[in-house]
């Protein structure tokens, strides 16, 4: 048993046994973070918040939700929706929250990727950040299955069916995953138990991977400089704030997170409130029914750019090019061959590969959407070849990228 | 530390990093299984199909282990074809309702005679060949046996054994 003296104070009483005064100080009050940065900084916060929305109105949600392929549709669209007190609250805000929860990663990943924050000492940040996107994805789209709507069941259909991996027909992979012929009662509670438990297990250990990657390299800044994190915090500490690079987590960063995070609450909760129907698909109010399928199905809006690059080409191909696109970002910081740590504007080329990315992948995004007939197949197809192309222009262009 | 020592503890390191392997893959085995389909799900085989009510023309979806089944009754107007199930006079165009690209169910237009994905625009025509988009594989023929008028799914009988013998099922 090792010593300890009466406390004088609650305080005290746990610093004694669990040292929160040093846990405080490494984890927010003495963990510095650049003055030079901008709103886009806060998207982690957000976030971080946005996270905890889908979990606290989960657990709300998993009250009334049944897991049976015979119940799960009016356990949702009934019971949650009209008969559980503020049970449609619940629902609009997990379902707005997994949409917009994907918006924010998309900035926060395209913010990143402006600034150079993948590189040089931040490799990690990046690929447990990619580590996240990969489990967010499977977490929305095992959540896309539980109300086993009509897009639910055919969305399955279509996802579970990539595993076949084309000319390879692997369809015993495919009735493993399933635990059937087709989706069915198997296939809904096992994607439920991913949902509910298996994968929000992951991403909590990928958040906190992620928060751990960011604390020897620091957080970027705009100019992507350099800063001595010892001295700078040293004259903060010596009072000398305006002098001084840095600024604390807590509370200086974080006050201005919170108030990045009060606007997007507001457009949040507008959305939740007065216009939840864009995450609401019409056609999964429809039960699931495995002998008509929906004229047209398309995924949710954040994954229509990949699900357009599967789509042009002949079977295998396509399924080559969406295993590529769906890896291509984890690349990332290897492809990258110049030393730079800067903002694309600075960066000559980069800047404007930076946007043609941003352009190709909304233009995918919105072809995603259209029925594959005519001109939409033509600009389709180039859409998809230039995003593939993409990957090699970034190592030339980086390859010969002047020195700052 | 002695050299005794060192290789006493090498050798129960050994041990139990051996047992320890085992033991995991004896557990991944079990995951394994339970992820297969219940023997219930994969016993549930056989359908009974009474083709004489067919129309010309009129497609029927029938259901088969979750899958839907297409019967088209072929008109005297439609190519015979070697995928064809013949029953005294009649063909008929028998098999998986879905899309060989990533298993929609397509749909039948009558008035063009060929069938319709919407998913990603594949077409076949009525003896469930291939005629446009991305599909790889004509519609496949699932196991049957003639019976009379009436087609049993999930058995093979000799008429689906020649068309597997001749590679044209799928």
């Amino acid at each position: 048993m090792a010593h300890f003296e009466k406390a004088k104070s609650v305080n005290e009483w746990l610093d004694q046994r669990l040292a929160v005064n040093t846990l405080k100080r490494v984890l927010s009050t003495e963990y510095w973070i650049p003055k030079d940065i901008n709103f886009l900084w806060a998207m982690g916060m957000v976030l971080a918040a946005t996270f905890g929305l889908l979990l606290i109105s989960g657990i709300f949600l998993l009250m009334y939700y049944k897991p049976d392929a015979t119940l799960a549709f009016d356990s949702v669209n009934y019971t949650i929706m009209s008969e559980v007190g503020y049970g449609w609250l619940w629902r609009h805000i997990h379902g707005v929250a997994a949409s917009v929860v994907f918006l924010i990663i998309y900035i926060h990943m395209l913010t990143g990727i402006y600034y150079g924050s993948y590189k040089k000492g931040r490799e990690l940040i990046w690929l447990s950040g990619m580590g996240l996107f990969v489990a967010f994805s499977a977490e929305a789209f095992s959540g896309y299955m539980l109300p086993w709507g009509q897009m639910s069941y055919w969305a399955g259909m279509v996802i579970t069916n990539l595993f076949s991996g084309g000319s390879l027909e692997a369809y015993g992979l495919v009735e493993w995953i399933r635990g059937d012929y087709v989706p069915g009662d198997a296939f809904l509670t096992r994607f439920f138990m991913l949902h509910v438990l298996l994968i929000p297990l992951v991403i909590i250990g990928l958040i906190v991977l992620h928060f751990g990657t960011l604390r020897i390299p620091h957080v970027n800044n705009q100019e992507g400089a350099e800063i001595d994190f010892e001295e700078a915090a040293e004259l903060y500490k010596a009072g000398k704030k305006k002098e001084s690079k840095v600024i604390p987590f807590n509370p200086v960063f974080l006050s201005k997170d919170v108030f990045v995070m009060g606007v997007y609450f507001i457009f949040f909760f507008y959305l939740v409130f007065y216009h939840f129907n864009f995450a609401m698909d019409p056609v999964n109010f429809d039960p699931a029914d495995g002998l008509k399928t929906p004229a047209h199905i398309y995924p949710e809006w954040y994954f229509l750019w990949s699900y357009e690059i599967l789509r042009p080409f002949p079977k295998d191909p396509g399924l080559i090019a969406f295993g590529i696109a769906q890896a291509a970002f984890f690349f990332l910081p290897f492809i990258d061959r110049s030393p730079n740590v800067a903002p694309a504007h600075k960066r000559g080329l980069f800047f404007v590969w930076f946007w043609i990315l941003v352009v190709d992948m909304i233009v995918l995004t919105i072809l995603g959407k259209l029925p594959p007939e005519g001109i939409f197949n033509t600009l389709g197809t180039i859409a998809a070849v230039v995003f593939l192309l993409l990957g090699p222009a970034l190592f030339v262009i980086t390859k010969f990228e002047k020195k700052l | 530390m002695g050299k005794d020592v060192q290789g006493r503890r090498d050798f129960m390191g050994m041990a139990l990093g051996g047992f320890t392997a085992l033991g995991g893959l004896g557990a991944l085995y079990a995951m394994k299984r339970s992820w297969d389909p219940l023997p219930s799900v994969k016993a549930a085989g056989f359908t009974t199909i009474d083709l004489s009510a067919a129309q010309e023309n009129v497609l029927n979806i029938e259901k088969w282990r979750g899958k839907p089944i297409f019967i088209l009754k072929k008109s005297k107007d439609m190519k015979p074809d070697d995928r064809d199930v013949v029953i005294g006079e009649d063909r008929y165009h028998m098999s998986i309702g879905l899309c060989t690209h990533l298993g929609c169910i397509p749909a039948y237009l009558p008035e063009k005679k060929m069938f319709h994905c919407a998913c990603h625009g594949g077409q076949f025509d009525t003896s469930g060949h291939q005629i446009f988009g991305p599909p790889p594989s004509p519609l496949e023929i699932p196991p049957f046996k003639i019976e009379g008028t009436k087609l049993v799914l999930g058995e093979a009988g000799p008429e689906y054994q020649k068309m597997l013998d001749a590679g044209i099922t799928a």
